[in-house]
């Protein structure tokens, strides 16, 4: 976006492109990664390495998704983590202990999730609890909920068709990676293309003109809690059909990471700005880069090393771009 | 008949009496300044004609109808529109998608409604916005915190006029600019007049009311203390209306 009013070049051709508000810089760096990475390694440039990063990151894509909406309203969510471990559980004990049939887990995840979000939701609207405290809250509520209802051991036994969602392939692609790629396409569009996206970024962006122009606000939060809730409880039907468990360790700060693939991908910390298309390059240039260094046989706390800087420096370069627009 | 008309209007806070009975009326296609210190009741007036706050006693009638017990939106549809002085615009969205805020039109698919917005159409009548307002604005897809003051004044103007006002209330709408903007601000208010929109101008800035307003309005304790063509008054006068020496 901050690179889309310059008068011409590739910038003004983003503009004119659907005004898709992901940042020019967040492209770069990830098109500088895979190059990197292409001549540091011979196994980098492949397919089924591309469809192996895509794998990894599928999981903590999905948590970024949620993330980005609630970022983009000026609110958080710090419980995806816990959320996601808890929905993991729910599906499994519905199908391992209430003996439903396989199908069942999946909309049992969603609706553990969803749940999750409105408590989340209406804590922030209802009570006016600041958002970082109620979600801080859920994160251990959640957790523990997760761990009680286990007895702190995983759930394992669950049918086979219900793996094909986390192990299965369709036409070579791995499962996953497809429901990752379809739900960011789809959240895409309505965060960018509608009227429910549209008032996303406007909260987030100046809370008293979505007031004053007479969207409802207070309900609109709800509903992104809800979603983002949601989005926690898809990542934990694809973490519990990838492990073959109901983990309830599962998801273990998830949302830090789910967080740093947002404003990598150029979601304003303070709302009002962000796509779920900047938010899926986030998730690969994370992606990219442990792949890239897993490959190179860097140790991996290396890595975390590797993500912490790149954090710092997507908003370092946000902070110079908005310090040079001010002057223009 | 007037276009907006007041009749004895009242409103009180607990044992604060904000209006006193306060009788004006505002003719079609007219600029009216309301003048008055802090504490005269200018705000609670304008809360009580677009709904916000509702009179304890009086009448208030627009366009021939009595609006007294309208929701703020429903007396919006009828054609007042009021101008914040905060603006209220989202800083990182366009000025297209500003002047729409809040009623972007839709595009169906197979006749399905799912909140896609029509962004051509928006960016298409935001552009005949801007240049049927004579503001300059490089471009509607330029984000409005990247413009000045007075552009952002225009940005709240032509979002007013999307509802095809009849009555536009502005707030205090040169209070933050630089004096080349204050020019394009009371421009814009000329425009407007032009088209035919009454304006009614809240200020505290004696030299802009004067410069465009056919007549002023000054309000002292909740009581209309003077009401007069412009150009039968002086600054002197009304300051001293305001101050309370007249």
């Amino acid at each position: 976006m901050s690179a889309s009013t310059s008068g011409a070049g590739f910038g003004a051709l983003l503009a004119r492109t659907g005004r898709s508000t992901v940042r020019v810089e967040s492209l770069i760096v990830l098109a500088l990664l895979i190059a990197a990475m292409a001549i540091l390694s011979p196994y980098f440039l492949s397919v089924s390495n591309f469809l192996n990063i895509l794998l990894a990151t599928s999981v903590i894509g999905v948590l970024a998704i949620g993330a980005t909406y609630v970022i983009c309203s000026a609110g958080l969510d710090l419980s995806l983590g816990s959320v996601l471990g808890f929905s993991g559980v729910v599906g499994a004990l519905a199908v391992d202990q209430l003996g439903l049939p396989w199908p069942a887990a999946m909309p049992a995840c969603l609706i553990a999730g969803g749940f999750c979000g409105l408590i989340n939701g209406l804590l922030v609207t209802r009570a006016r609890i600041p958002a970082f405290i109620v979600t801080l809250g859920m994160l251990g509520i959640a957790r523990g909920a997760a761990l009680v209802l286990t007895n702190g051991q995983p759930v394992y036994g669950l049918p086979a068709e219900l793996l094909f969602l986390g192990q299965g392939r369709l036409l070579g692609i791995p499962m996953p990676v497809l429901v990752f790629v379809g739900v960011a396409l789809i959240a895409h569009y309505v965060l960018a293309h509608t009227t429910f996206g549209r008032y996303t970024l406007v909260i987030g962006d100046n809370e008293g003109a979505a007031r004053a122009t007479g969207i409802r606000v207070e309900r609109h939060r709800v509903k992104l809690y809800v979603l983002s809730g949601t989005m926690a409880g898809t990542a934990g039907l694809l973490f519990m059909a990838r492990v073959n468990a109901g983990d309830p360790t599962a998801g273990l700060n998830y949302e830090l990471t789910a967080i740093t693939a947002a404003i990598i991908g150029g979601t304003n910390l303070f709302g009002g700005r962000g796509s779920v298309l900047g938010t899926f390059i986030g998730a690969l240039i994370m992606g990219v880069l442990q792949n890239g260094l897993n490959l190179l046989a860097v140790q991996s706390y290396y890595q975390q090393m590797a993500i912490g800087a790149v954090l710092i420096l997507a908003v370092w370069l946000d902070r110079i771009n908005a310090q040079r627009l001010q002057r223009a | 008949m007037s276009l907006l008309a007041l009749d004895d209007v009242q409103k009180r806070f607990g044992h604060v009496e904000a209006l006193r009975g306060v009788s004006f009326g505002i003719e079609a296609g007219s600029v009216v300044g309301l003048v008055g210190d802090n504490g005269a009741g200018k705000s609670t007036l304008m809360k009580c004609i677009t709904g916000i706050y509702r009179a304890d006693a009086g009448s208030i009638s627009f366009d021939g109808a009595a609006i007294d017990d309208l929701e703020p939106g429903a007396i919006r549809a009828r054609g007042i529109e009021m101008i914040y002085q905060d603006l209220a615009l989202a800083p990182q969205q366009d000025v297209a998608s500003n002047i729409f805020l809040g009623r972007e039109p839709t595009r169906s698919f197979l006749g399905l409604s799912l909140g896609a917005i029509d962004r051509a159409r928006i960016e298409r009548e935001a552009e005949r916005m801007i240049e049927r307002l004579g503001a300059r604005i490089p471009s509607v897809r330029y984000q409005v915190g990247q413009l000045s003051g007075g552009q952002q004044q225009s940005v709240a103007i032509a979002r007013a006029l999307t509802f095809e006002p009849k009555l536009v209330i502005m707030d205090e709408p040169t209070a933050a600019l630089a004096v080349r903007e204050v020019d394009h601000v009371l421009e814009l208010i000329r425009e407007l007049r032009r088209q035919g929109i009454a304006v009614v101008l809240i200020s505290h800035r004696l030299t802009d009311v004067f410069a465009v307003s056919e007549r002023i309005i000054a309000l002292r304790q909740g009581q209309v203390i003077a009401d007069e063509p412009t150009a039968q008054t002086s600054m002197n006068a009304v300051v001293a209306h305001i101050v309370g020496a007249g």
